[in-house]
């Protein structure tokens, strides 16, 4: 048997064009490496825009730097003539109007996304979903102008009558000029509540019945299964997605400069103006004569950079760890 | 078990706690109604001819319009386009089809992370970048600040929309003899694009109401900006600038240029659901 | 060219494949010739030691339990299997008398088409995906295209049934017209070998019998090499049948004697379903 003759080929397998040499031009054609040096030097010029991005920051904001150091973050004397430069008043405010936005939006959010995910049926939850995703939509400046035309004007009807009963808590006391961080807080807890809203809503739903059933099936009401069972198993998306809000609301720009009053003061009552990082970078920048003003300028944008990062960073790692539930938003 | 369980206190907080989720969604509702109606109404209300086609009045007089910033928004938007597109389709296109480990991670991750910088914070980047060696604001740099800001969606949508195509339609095309960017470009782009385009559409809509980055980047114009090199006006910096003056012919027209920004960026989102809901139906057949 | 000689294999004498010795039939030139192949995916080595050989415009089938390995030398044949990363190959294939890998792959495939399990048609028109292979060979002129398209169609019976639908979607066919639109894109470009990896397995049987039918006609033309789960299309369509556990060839016959009265003791086992 292993001597049997085999017959040779009718056709030679050069005529079928596989021996050819290879043109330069086919080279190219069927050439992968060409196209994968170019779109790899799409992917990496991200890696260089945020490379870039953080040396410009770090490099325009040395004198401020060098002349106040860490004292800048502390100092509550913001004094352009002067050239003196510290930063509490608009850190103050910002952290008090970032978490006072969340104190609003965390249970209205959250109760939201549960109604969404849980109790609504899922042709209405999606439509819904779909319309509050369109708030999300809405552009920060023209929040500002609902928030100067509409918000005030309605607080300024509503605010007087928290005084009376309350006005003794000081963070109630003082006189209302409308602006102030309380209305910048709320403008900015409309701003964020879509995001906890959508995400929190796709990690509940994601949860497996399973979890539900053991629960049921102890006789639990629907509230206990989705309180008890439900909230705590996707409690590391909902906390990815207040992260996430948090960066937002800490960089938020125009809709707070708009109805927080811009005056660089601390005030313990909410009801006072105050300013916000991002707010006296968009008011000022254009208008900071002489370099140490630009480079405190420049440092605000630094800090709240490096504080968003940091918030958005841990907002992803927590979501990134949510076994087999990627969310990207 | 009785019939009693689970008792009566427990059943009263059920009902509570459920309507108090429903009150919420009602809540969050009827704020967005509120402000989608306002807005509806008091920009409907202050739009006129002379809006789209004038450029703004001196301070006191009434009549004039935005022209000058419509023609500049869709100007920034065209140069943003032009920077942001590319390079996030590329970077997409490398994501899905060539990275892989730690270079794939990288970039992922620092995708993210620059999707997530503060607006007013890449207006800064971009003046030090563009607005410091030029000597001045232009319109070339608003443009690059939006482009910028359009690169992180822009290239992960791609990523996700190329990535949903299927293993078996790549390997359909390797099987003819097709070599992989050949796939990639004649089969799996393709099968991805009503995705990509709408990914890129909303990503648009996303960066045109964006109004930090132009406050020093482009700027802002009382008069129509020639070529790309000037200070150019542009519609959200007119709302913002509006809005806080003083003048009421001014809040006016902030209005209804906050109602037309709006409605195109409806506009623009909905058309790229329905370009989105076509390509399914087409690719099911 | 000099003839085959089967002596030139390493380990010939592991190939149980011969001509008939009762009659004096020649056998075709082998169109593949494989000698010690091994096959790694990783760390797991999913082929050991085949050595066979796959005559010319034959059909040979690959039959086994899941995992046995068919399907993975089936991908090596046309070296679909280099686009998966982490894969090796060791040992020879011979393409005629020519070493497999000694060509650019992209032109290999153009000579060794495939047909999938799942029909894969492109999100294009019937048209163009018939047309898809031959437009990437720019010698191959416009004019050209359109009657090649429709003489493939025709090959793969399909024809009649889309002539008037050429310009839509070929998502809108059935999923027994996709595959034989799967079948005329692969032979559109006119290989010289059809690789089919379990082409029925997702369709109906008056589908199969079909493309069963349509496996007769070609195989005046091309060699085709077909995995099939399904032992009975196996008997129907195949001259020869290799049989595989594990990674390892276990027989190669004729298909009448594989299924009548097989060699070894596991193929036996098999046919008559001890394996499940």
């Amino acid at each position: 048997m292993s001597n049997a003759v085999l017959a040779t080929p009718e056709v030679p397998f050069e005529s079928r064009g596989l021996d050819k040499k290879q043109t330069w031009w086919e080279r190219l054609r069927k050439g992968d490496e060409v196209v994968h040096l170019i779109t790899l030097a799409g992917g990496w010029s991200i890696l260089v825009i945020t490379g870039l991005l953080v040396q410009h920051l770090w490099v325009y904001s040395r004198l401020s730097r060098h002349a106040f150091g860490w004292h800048f973050l502390v100092d509550s004397t913001w004094d352009p003539v002067n050239g003196v430069f510290g930063a509490w008043p608009f850190v103050y405010g910002t952290v008090v109007t970032s978490l006072l936005a969340l104190t609003i939006a965390i249970p209205i959010g959250l109760g939201s996304a549960i109604f969404l995910a849980e109790l609504a049926p899922r042709k209405l939850s999606n439509a819904l979903t779909f319309l509050i995703e369109l708030l999300a939509a809405v552009p920060s400046v023209i929040y500002g102008l609902i928030g100067i035309f509409l918000l005030i004007p309605v607080l300024f009807n509503v605010v007087p009558y928290v005084q009376k009963y309350f006005g003794w808590i000081p963070i109630f006391n003082g006189t209302f000029y409308g602006v102030s961080y309380f209305s910048a807080s709320i403008v900015l807890a409309i701003m964020v509540v879509p995001f906890i809203i959508s995400i929190s809503r796709e990690v509940l739903i994601s949860v497996p019945v399973s979890q539900r059933e053991a629960m049921m099936a102890l006789g639990a009401t629907k509230w206990d299964v989705t309180w008890r069972a439900v909230v705590p198993y996707a409690r590391q998306g909902i906390m990815g997605s207040i992260f996430l809000s948090l960066a937002r609301a800490l960089g938020e720009t125009m809709a707070v400069t708009m109805v927080i009053g811009n005056v660089a003061q601390v005030s313990t009552s909410l009801m006072a103006p105050g300013y916000t990082i991002a707010a006296v970078i968009a008011n000022e920048f254009t208008e900071a004569t002489g370099d140490l003003y630009l480079h405190a300028l420049i440092e605000l944008g630094l800090v709240l950079f490096v504080v968003t990062m940091i918030f958005n960073a841990l907002a992803r790692l927590l979501m990134l760890t949510m076994k087999g539930h990627e969310v990207v938003g | 078990m009785s019939a009693s369980y689970p008792p009566l206190s427990r059943k009263i907080t059920n009902v509570v706690m459920l309507a108090l989720t429903g009150f919420c969604t009602l809540l969050v509702l009827s704020v967005l109604l509120t402000i989608l109606g306002y807005l509806l109404w008091k920009g409907a209300s202050s739009l006129n001819i002379a809006f789209f086609t004038k450029i703004p009045a001196p301070v006191g007089q009434s009549g004039g319009g935005v022209e000058n910033a419509i023609v500049g928004t869709l100007k920034l938007l065209a140069l943003a386009s032009a920077i942001g597109v590319p390079i996030g389709l590329l970077g997409g296109i490398y994501l899905s089809e060539f990275a892989g480990g730690w270079s794939a991670f990288t970039i992922r991750y620092t995708t993210d992370l620059l999707n997530g910088v503060p607006s007013v914070v890449m207006g800064i980047f971009v003046y030090t970048l563009v607005v410091l060696p030029m000597h001045h604001f232009s319109t070339l740099a608003g443009g690059v600040a939006l482009g910028i800001m359009m690169i992180p969606i822009a290239l992960r949508s791609t990523e996700d929309f190329l990535r949903a195509v299927p293993r078996s339609l790549r390997e359909g095309g390797l099987a003819l003899g097709a070599s992989k960017s050949e796939t990639i470009f004649t089969i799996v782009i393709p099968a991805a694009i009503y995705g990509i385009i709408t990914g890129i559409m909303l990503d648009i809509a996303r960066v045109a109401g964006e109004t930090a980055p132009l406050l020093f980047t482009a700027f802002g114009n009382l008069y129509n900006s020639p070529g790309w090199l000037q200070p150019t006006s542009s519609l959200p910096v007119v709302i913002y600038n509006y809005a806080i003056s003083p003048y009421d012919v001014w809040h006016k027209q902030a209005w209804a240029a906050g109602f037309v920004l709006l409605s195109g960026l409806l506009v623009i989102s909905i058309i790229s659901r329905l370009i989105l809901a076509r390509g399914k139906k087409l690719s099911h057949g | 060219m000099k003839p085959f000689d089967l002596s030139q294999l390493s380990r010939a004498h592991e190939v149980r494949f011969a001509a008939d010795e009762s009659t004096d039939e020649k056998l075709p030139w082998p169109q593949f010739t494989v000698a010690a192949l091994n096959f790694f995916y990783g760390t797991h080595q999913a082929l050991k030691g085949i050595n066979l050989i796959v005559p010319n415009k034959r059909v040979m089938a690959f039959i086994g339990p899941s995992g046995c390995g068919k399907t993975t030398l089936l991908r090596t044949f046309n070296r679909m299997n280099e686009t998966i990363p982490g894969t090796r190959v060791e040992g020879s294939i011979r393409l005629g008398d020519k070493d497999l890998f000694s060509f650019p792959a992209t032109r290999l495939r153009r000579v060794v088409g495939m047909v999938f399990q799942k029909p894969s048609p492109f999100p294009k028109s019937i048209f163009d995906n018939v047309a898809y292979g031959l437009r990437l060979d720019p010698s191959i002129r416009r004019r050209e295209i359109a009657d090649k398209v429709e003489q493939s169609l025709r090959r793969a019976a399909l024809w009649d049934e889309v002539k008037d639908k050429l310009h839509q979607s070929a998502n809108g066919i059935s999923g027994g017209q996709q595959q034989r639109l799967c079948i005329a894109r692969a032979l559109a470009v006119e290989p010289e070998v059809l690789l089919l990896d379990e082409p029925c397995s997702a369709l109906d049987p008056i589908s199969t019998a079909k493309i069963e039918d349509l496996l007769f006609e070609i195989k005046n033309s091309c060699t085709i090499v077909i995995v099939t789960h399904n032992m009975l299309q196996a008997a129907r369509v195949a001259d020869y049948v290799g049989f595989f556990l594990n990674g390892e060839l276990i027989e190669l016959n004729r298909a009448k004697q594989i299924f009548q009265n097989p060699e070894m003791q596991q193929t036996q086992d098999y046919i008559t379903g001890r394996f499940g």
